[in-house]
This record gives C-alpha cells, structure tokens and sequence, in this order.
C-alpha cells in the first residue's frame, strides 16, 4: 500500500500520550510540560491547550516560552467558567497540543460533556495530544477507589477510552515524598494542604492507588504489545442487568474481567412483560439508567421479555454462545438462574463495602 | 457464616505482625530507583533528589557516580560533595557520617580484598549504621528475575542484588518512560522495542509487588482484614468431584492476564474412597503445575474453612464447582448458596461438573 494518500482524505488520527498518577502533586504536569520543552526545541510546532497551574511555581516555570490558547468564558447560573478552547485549538492546528485534566468535566452547556471528548476531537484532526490523569478515574476502579479511599470519584473516564492511548507513562513518586510535599506546600495552599492530608493523603490510601496505577500501566503496556494474543477469544461475558443500585458495581467489574480477558462483553435486562409493568417509575429510571451506563462502556446490551428471568437469561446466553454468566449477589433471580445454566461459568460478583 | 469483623488474628497474622514491628528503628532509610533498561533516567532521578534534598539543608554525599553519563549531572553533582567515584570507600564513609549518601548503581561486586564481595552488601553496612541511602538500580541486575530476564533478552548480567534487599527498601520509585525513546532507529528495532516493552512491564510489575508487600504489612500491623484488590488473588478451591482442569485453566489465565496470584485449597475429607483419592491428587497436580500455591485446610465445616482462609489471604475470586441440588430438600442451601453467602466482598466463580457424574 502507498503511504501517500489524496488531499480530500481525512488527516491521520493524532497520538494522545497519558501521563498517569496516583494523586495530585506526583508530578503530572511538571513531567508533560518537561516533554512540551524538549519537543519545542526539537522544533515542533507545539502549544498549551489548557493548563492548570494550582499555584505551583516549579510547574508555572516549566511553560515559558511556550504558547498558550486562551481559555474560553463560559457563563452558567450566573458564574463565569474558564474552559479549554477547543475550536480555538483546531483553528490554530498545532503540530502537538498539551491539555492538562484529561478527566475534568465541563461546565454544563458546554459543547461536550467531557475534556476527553474535546481531546479525541482534536486527536480526529490529527494533532498529537499529551495529558494527565489519576489512575483513580478509570470508570471500572471506582468502587475499588471508594473502599480504599471513602471517596466516590465522580468525573470518571470510560477505559475503553483510556486503553485507546497511544502511550501511557507511569509517573511514579513514594508516598512518602508525597506527603513531604503536601507538608511543605508545594502541591497546595496551606488550609487546603491540613484538609487533604486528614482524608485523601493518607498513606496507606496512596499506596493502595499507586499500586493501582502501576498495576493499570503495566497492562497497557502489555496490551500495547499485543502480549494477550488474538483477542476475540472463545469467551464471552455476559452481564444481568436489574433495578438494584449494585449493578453499576456489577457492570464495572464484569467490563473490567472482560478487557483483562480480553473478551467479548454483553449485558441483558429481563422484563416481566414488553410494557414493564411489573416494575415502579423509580425502577424502571433505574434500570434504564444502567443500561445507558453499559452503553457507555461498550457493551452490548438486550432487553428480553420472559416471565422467568432465568430462563430467558440462559437461554439467551446459549444462542450468544455467552461463557460466563456475571450476576449481582443482590439479584433475587441469582439462586435460580445458577440452578438454570449448570453448562455455564456463572460468577456472583462481589459486593464491595466500606 | 463469619462475620468479617468479629475474628481473632491467627498465629500466621500474629507472627507476620511481630515481624513488622521488630524492624530497627535506628537503621538508615533506603530509597532506590528502579529502572527498566539503562538511559531511562534514573540517575538524573537520583542525583535531582539528592540536589533538592542538599538546598533543604540536608547533609548529601556523593559515594558513587557511574562513569557512564556523568556530564549529564554534572551540574547536579556540582553543589555536592562527592566521597568517592569508583568503588564504594566504606570506612571513608562510615567516618564521614552524611546524612544522605548518594550511590549510583546498586548492582555492582567489588573489587577482590573489599570488605564485602558485592556493593549491595556495602550499602546494607552503611544503613545499619543510620545513614540513610539513595540509590538506583536496573531490574536485569535482581538475581530473581535474571532468568525471565535472559529468556527475554537473550543476555545475564554478571552483577546481582537479591529481592530481599530490594524490598527491605522504605521506598521503591520506578523511573518510566515509552520504550519508543529508548529505541535505536535500525533495522531491528522492531524486536528492541519488543525486548523493552516486555521489560518495562516487569519493571512496573516488581515496584507493584513491592509496594503489595508494603501494604500487606501495613495491614496486618493495623489489624485491617479488609481486601482491596489491588491485586487480584484467585483461590481454586478443589475436590475430588470439581471439574479442576476448567477451574484451574481458567484460574491461570485470569491470574496472569491481572498480574496476580494464584492458590489453590481443598479441605481435607475423611473416608475418600481410593478413586477419588487418586483424583484429587492429580487435580492437585495440575494446580500445582501451572504455578498455584497450594494449601490443605482442616476443619469440619468446608464453607467456614474456605471463608477463613480467604479473607486471611484477602482472596478476591474464589472459584468452585457447581453442587448438585438435594433430590429431597431442594430448598435446603447448599454449599455453593452458603459460599456466595458469606464470600461477600469477593467475586465467586462457579465452574460446571464434570459431565459423566
């Protein structure tokens, strides 16, 4: 195949490189802008996006000398917001762009809900992207998270979207070093700093996230290899899905079995009858919440009608040739849809508590 | 059914926290940074913190500067004093007592007549006597790790340093960065950057290992039973009915592809008829084959033994057999119903029987 390609086609995709951490203050930043630096004076074509500058002086000093597109206003209930100015981006077309928060979400009103839509959109018109996360807001850690940490991480990103990365580079720092950070005021202003080492800065809870995060890239690692092997194994996983508030935990694990095994992924809702009528308004918003949550992370998902959910459920699973079964403990249907598909691997996922 | 609160310590949890607490309070803190191949930057890491640490006020010393790159912190070193470059001087640096000694390059055996053959014992010395050490290290040099790392890449280091030494250290950094800098432009740097991608994975995986230990610890020290999962930890659990060969396939992949653990535990049964004696110890053989820790429990109750055992080992997926239905009590629970009962913050697995019985 020739490389060259005619004018009219799209340009090549841009890369996103992810500096990862576990925490604020590991150094994110500071190392991004350190690769922004070395790439100017390479003589790239490269410009800050967005940048957050959280007072830090060492990191300030790191964008000298470096481009900046001005934030957008952006007005809501009376307040204004600063955003990343996306069209702006496109219409400068950097050779590569820094964009700092991968997982920050904007302001309601905003074009795009998410920074990392804006980011595959500038990817899409083939500007290299490099930006920060924690490893906390991947969507399938997040009750992982919350039983460390006690905290519901809410601005999370799906990891399809995080696997997706070109690169992925591990920012490393000890707990420890950490915490003499947060104690010298480095990483934030004083009363702030007292507040964050009471809850979040924890050492043990940033021990317990850094594993996390070195855990996470070392998988992407190996899947950037293609060290798995040819994915669409024989498996097949195949989530129930039910109006019961532990089913967001159930869909975040049976996502996460799936990609580590890099399987296919399916979710199914059984109704009573094609009008719902045996579930409340409440219920049911539930149920079509968790649907659209599926949706989100990529799985597939089936509304089947059957008066026994078991039933329908193994039956299901045998025409999609599903493998595994992924079941709430918390589902009243559990006990009988194990008698039902005994051909089955059936795994009654944890529920995880504080 | 036990509740997850209300349990003494067993004397394995008793004895791992005396070990914890025994650890000497005067000896020196030892920091590394650990690299996946040379030019990742580790020493510029070191040398950065070194410098850092001496604007502070901080007494550093430089003990050791590998000749290889050295322009590049020269200007880091500058504001440091430097007590030796060569070989470690041992005696100099126990007299002149710094309060941080900076040595680049673990993994090195010394010259013949030094006090110790390897530098990594050295360093040991300079710790015990409350100086505290920063140093760095490439993983091909862990004496453990050498043979995945020769199968990998073909070549063994001549210089070591044992595991136990790296994870006695108070903090492990891992020094990252994409293979694709590392790669020499060529016409092999296809099988290069194979080569360091799949070390660069290891390297994230020993600092996570390390850093599970440090948990561990932390855990058992503060009587915290709770699994977390950062790693995942699979327990198969066997007998002579279950289908172990689905169960035990199923538990190496999962425990590979999650870089995590994988055990296996049956309960000891009186009266096994000599068939399924047999059975179950080839099950067993086959778990023990593909790299599973295997563990005999005792105990009248099979669901309360496996239970205790995994929340002591924080198991996060347990895998087991299906069991058949009561003909006569089909409401009765059965073990597999009391399982997913009491397993509550772990994911159960249940695999079909084998089909001839």
């Amino acid at each position: 195949m020739s490389e060259s390609s005619p004018k009219s086609s799209p340009p090549k995709r841009g890369s996103l490189r992810i500096f990862l951490g576990y925490a604020a203050g590991v150094g994110k930043t500071y190392t991004m802008l350190e690769e922004a630096q070395r790439r100017r004076a390479a003589g790239v074509d490269i410009v800050i996006g967005y940048f957050e500058p959280h007072g830090r002086k060492a990191t300030i000093e790191k964008t000298e000398g470096l481009e900046t597109i001005p934030r957008r206003k952006v007005s809501y209930r009376g307040t204004v917001f600063e955003e990343m100015d996306t069209e702006a981006i496109l219409a400068r077309h950097p050779q590569v762009c820094v964009v700092d928060e991968f997982a920050h979400s904007n302001v309601p009103g905003s074009e795009r809900a998410k920074r990392w839509e804006d980011v595959r959109l500038i990817q899409d018109a083939g500007i290299d992207v490099l930006t920060t996360m924690n490893v906390q807001h991947i969507e399938s850690l997040n009750d992982q998270v919350w039983q460390v940490t006690g905290i519901r991480v809410r601005e999370t990103i799906p990891d399809w979207v995080v696997e997706e990365a070109d690169e992925i580079v591990m920012i490393d720092l000890s707990p420890r070093a950490l915490l003499h950070r947060l104690e010298r005021g480095v990483v934030y202003a004083p009363d702030k700093a007292l507040r964050a080492l009471e809850n979040f800065f924890t050492e043990t809870n940033l021990t317990a996230l850094r594993e996390l995060a070195l855990r996470q890239a070392a998988h992407q690692v190996e899947d950037h290899r293609g060290a798995a092997g040819p994915s669409g194994s024989a498996e097949k996983i195949l989530i129930h899905l039910t109006a019961d508030p532990s089913t967001a935990m159930l869909i975040r694990r049976g996502r996460r079995v799936a990609d580590y095994l890099q399987t296919e992924c399916l979710a199914v809702y059984v109704a009573k009858d094609p009008q719902w009528t045996d579930v409340t308004p409440e219920e049911r918003i539930a149920i079509e919440k968790h649907l659209g949550f599926a949706r989100s992370l990529r799985i597939e998902t089936t509304i089947l009608t059957g008066r026994d959910t078991a039933k329908a459920i193994a039956d299901f699973a045998r025409e999609r040739k599903v493998t595994q079964l992924f079941l709430g403990r918390h589902s009243k249907d559990a006990r009988r849809i194990v008698d039902n598909a005994r051909d089955l691997v059936i795994t009654v996922a944890a529920a995880r508590r504080r | 059914m036990i509740p997850a609160g209300d349990r003494r310590p067993s004397p394995d949890e008793l004895l791992r926290r005396l070990e914890c607490e025994e650890t000497d309070q005067r000896r020196g803190r030892l920091k590394i940074f650990l690299g996946y191949a040379p030019r990742v930057g580790k020493s510029i890491r070191m040398f950065d913190e070194g410098f850092r640490r001496k604007k502070r006020g901080q007494d550093v010393v430089v003990c050791a500067i590998q000749p290889r790159g050295a322009e590049q912190v020269a200007e880091k070193i500058a504001i440091l004093e430097v007590a030796g470059t060569g070989a470690l001087d041992i005696d100099c640096i126990l007299r002149r007592k710094p309060e941080v000694a900076l040595v680049d390059e673990l993994a090195v055996n010394n010259p013949p007549s030094s006090t110790h053959p390897k530098r990594w014992q050295d360093v040991k010395e300079v710790l015990d006597n409350g100086i505290n050490v920063i140093t760095a290290l490439n993983i091909q040099h862990i004496e453990e790790e050498q043979d995945a790392i020769e199968r990998i890449t073909g070549k063994r280091s001549a210089h070591s340093v044992p595991k136990s030494f790296i994870r006695s250290a108070d903090e492990i950094e891992v020094v990252d960065v994409p293979e694709e800098e590392l790669v020499k432009a060529g016409p092999e740097d296809s099988a290069q950057r194979q080569q360091l991608s799949q070390l660069r994975e290891m390297a994230l995986c020993i600092a996570a290992e390390v850093i599970e230990g440090q948990l561990q610890r932390y855990m058992d020290l503060h009587g915290i039973r709770q699994a977390w999962g950062t790693q995942e930890r699979i327990l198969i659990c066997i007998t002579p009915r279950s289908n172990a060969k689905a169960m035990i396939e199923s538990g190496r992949r999962n425990a590979e592809r999650f870089h995590g653990q994988l055990l296996a535990a049956y309960v000891e049964q009186p009266d096994l008829s000599r068939e399924d004696q047999e059975t179950l110890d080839a099950n067993l053989d086959i778990a023990r084959k593909v790299g599973a820790e295997i563990h005999v429990l005792q105990g009248a109750n099979v669901v309360d033994e496996i239970i205790r055992f995994a929340q002591e080992h924080r198991v996060t997926q347990i895998f087991i057999g299906h069991t058949q239905r009561s003909r006569w009590l089909p409401f009765m629970r059965n073990a597999v119903d009391r399982l997913i009962e009491a397993a509550e913050g772990m994911d159960v697995r249940i695999f079909p029987q084998v089909q001839s019985t």
